[in-house]
């Protein structure tokens, strides 16, 4: 089960996006023009103090919110005009989701949890059982399908919801804040998971308001009153494999 | 989503709040039970007034003496002997074309005597034409006939309960002789078991014996007139015919001026069996339409605890909706949720008010009658209910904005 790879062609492209809430009369621009290219194969962190408008940009480019004004290709393709059930449609297939509260289903099993996904592209049962299995394998949860979030660590919960998110092969993964439950050794954990996808292909796209976190990914950008301040290389990069064996030496 | 996955998914968010659930399916379960029992027991009840009327005969008309004022002092209804066998017969002779039989009857009360047994009943005395009136037939025996009557024959024919307190252990009472008052009388026949009648008399308890030997031999009189005589018309169209034309040949035979009140008076049982009929319905109506209501008040249960776990789950609609589902998606995971719900209530409904209705009719005697039909349309009912009371919660669930519902705490 490889996420899909496009090394090169843009996977993430925003042209001047603007986002306006209106609140009574008060109209709030929450994202004022903001141009952004990611290319396949990615790993970006999105930095930037609350009401920066990081969050604003992630709802949009997960799909989850719509523009007020500019384009936002996804793989290509113009996300800007689809419909509510449109825009399910691509998050169910494109994009998948790491929460920072995990927001897994609760007195749910983690086999149930991952297969939740799959419920909603019409595929059959005993398919979405092996294919949960398999994902929850990968993240190391192979001997956990059958326990419930209250019955897992914080770190455990985390790597089911990365499982979730990768079960429909998806081409983006955005994790909002993933590490921000999460104690500092399990949080290098979950990176080096991201690293690892990020290794197969996968283009990650990561918000952290932390600094050593970010520097997991290979570029971070930073927003600043809605607008895009900083767009830089990560010039020393964490590994979180080297980091854990230094912990263990230590 | 497919049907399949969406109601183990309903199944599975139900089982996670069973007490809600339950509560939720109660009033359900309650109309369910209610349109199910009261149903069958009206329809019960429908079945044994039709066979009761059935036992009453057909097409009825009882014509009975009526009240004559004398000196301004009214006497009440029967109170008179100015029907007597000449009517009768002029009525049998006369008015052929809607009268299908005619029979008198006068009755007496008479201890009976056989062997070491004896027993208290009514003596009618009447004609062999009042088994064809009332449609009634026998078990055993011959009718008498009109030479019985002519010579008051001492022969009897006895209903069901009277054989049972004579004769509790012996088979054959066909030719045995009993005393009736001071009259010993031959068992000529049996009549077939009836039960009791709509207002719960034993017909068995009773004993029939030619118009004259109660007449001249128990009574003790040499008078013709007759207490009651029941008419059965021709047809149930006949039957205002009959009554029409027994009252203006009545009024004839009794000299009676056009505007003089009649001395008897026609009861017209045909109607009062319309009337037991249309009680019935009525009944059936009024039970019908009070567990409709509450089948109302259990779709609002529904929706109210509906309402309630959609903002109780927001957070989940929320998470689903970012793992791609769409509005009619979750519209439908909740409107399934509901129909399950009710359909669930609706079944455990449906074996509660069989089981009622089992209950009512052993412990209280009452027939019920437990109908399919009603059962099949009273859990469409229940699932409609369901589809009406889950709608506007599964409405709100469907619209609501995934990144505000995965923010809901």
């Amino acid at each position: 089960m490889d996420p899909s790879s496009n090394s090169g062609a843009p996977v993430v492209e925003t042209r001047d996006l603007v986002k306006i809430y209106r609140m009574g009369d008060v109209e709030v621009q929450a994202l004022g023009g903001v141009s952004l290219t990611i290319q396949g194969g990615e790993f970006a962190a999105v930095m930037g103090a609350s009401g920066s408008g990081k969050s604003t940009f992630m709802n949009l480019v997960g799909c989850l919110d719509k523009p007020t004004r500019g384009s936002y290709l996804l793989n290509g393709q113009d996300v800007g005009g689809l419909s509510r059930d449109q825009l399910a449609r691509v998050r169910g297939r494109q994009i998948g989701f790491v929460f920072q509260g995990f927001n897994l289903l609760p007195r749910t099993n983690a086999l149930e949890n991952v297969e939740l996904p799959m419920l909603y592209q019409g595929i059959a049962a005993r398919d979405r059982h092996q294919r949960a299995a398999e994902a929850l394998e990968r993240v190391g949860l192979g001997d956990r399908l059958h326990h419930t979030p209250a019955q897992l660590s914080g770190g455990q919960q985390q790597r089911v919801a990365i499982a979730r998110a990768l079960v429909n092969r998806p081409t983006l993964l955005l994790a909002d804040e993933p590490t921000g439950n999460l104690d500092s050794r399990t949080s290098v954990e979950v990176m080096g998971i991201f690293q690892e996808l990020n290794e197969q292909g996968l283009t990650v796209l990561l918000v952290t308001h932390e600094a050593d976190i970010a520097d997991h990914a290979k570029r971070i950008v930073v927003f600043k009153d809605g607008l895009l301040l900083e767009d830089r290389p990560v010039t020393r990069r964490r590994l979180s494999r080297e980091e854990l064996v230094e912990e263990a030496r230590a | 989503m497919n049907l399949l996955a969406s109601l183990r998914t309903a199944l599975r968010a139900l089982r996670k709040n069973k007490l809600r659930s339950l509560l939720a399916m109660l009033g359900i379960v309650i109309a369910v039970g209610a349109v199910v029992a009261t149903v069958a027991i009206g329809q019960g009840a429908q079945a044994k007034v039709a066979a009761q009327m059935a036992s009453l005969g057909s097409n009825l008309l009882m014509i009975v003496p009526g009240s004559i004022a004398a000196h301004g002092v009214a006497t009440g209804a029967g109170a008179t002997q100015n029907l007597n066998r000449e009517d009768l017969t002029a009525i049998e002779r006369e008015l052929t074309t809607s009268v299908a039989a005619i029979a008198p009857i006068n009755r007496t009360g008479a201890q009976v005597v056989y062997g070491d047994q004896n027993w208290f009943t009514q003596v009618q005395g009447t004609t062999a034409a009042y088994l064809q009136v009332r449609g009634w037939a026998l078990a055993q025996g011959e009718p008498f006939g009109r030479e019985e009557d002519a010579a008051a024959a001492k022969v009897c024919i006895l209903g069901k309960t009277v054989v049972d307190k004579l004769f509790p252990d012996e088979e054959h009472v066909l030719g045995e002789q009993i005393r009736v008052k001071h009259v010993p009388c031959k068992v000529i026949g049996v009549l077939a078991a009836k039960g009791q009648s709509s207002w719960g008399q034993d017909q068995d308890d009773v004993i029939l014996m030619p118009w004259s030997t109660v007449v001249r031999r128990l009574v003790g009189t040499q008078s013709d007139a007759v207490s009651t005589m029941m008419v059965s018309a021709r047809s149930p169209e006949a039957v205002d015919d009959a009554q029409r034309e027994i009252t203006s040949l009545l009024r004839q035979r009794h000299h009676l001026s056009e505007t003089a009140e009649p001395d008897f008076q026609i009861r017209n049982l045909a109607e009062m069996q319309n009337a037991a009929k249309e009680n019935t319905n009525t009944i059936a109506i009024l039970l019908g339409s009070v567990a409709l209501i509450s089948l109302i008040v259990g779709a609002i249960g529904i929706a109210n605890v509906m309402l309630v776990s959609v903002t109780e789950r927001t957070r989940e609609i929320g998470i689903r909706m970012a793992v791609g589902a769409r509005g009619r998606d979750v519209l439908f995971q909740f409107l399934t949720e509901a129909v399950v719900l009710a359909s669930v209530g609706g079944v455990i409904g449906l074996l509660l008010g069989a089981g009622i209705s089992r209950w009512m009719a052993s412990r209280f005697d009452w027939p019920t009658l437990l109908s399919p039909p009603v059962m099949a349309a009273t859990m469409l009912l229940a699932g409609f209910a369901g589809v009406v009371a889950g709608f506007y919660p599964a409405l709100r669930a469907s619209r609501l904005d995934p990144i505000e519902a995965l923010r809901f705490e």
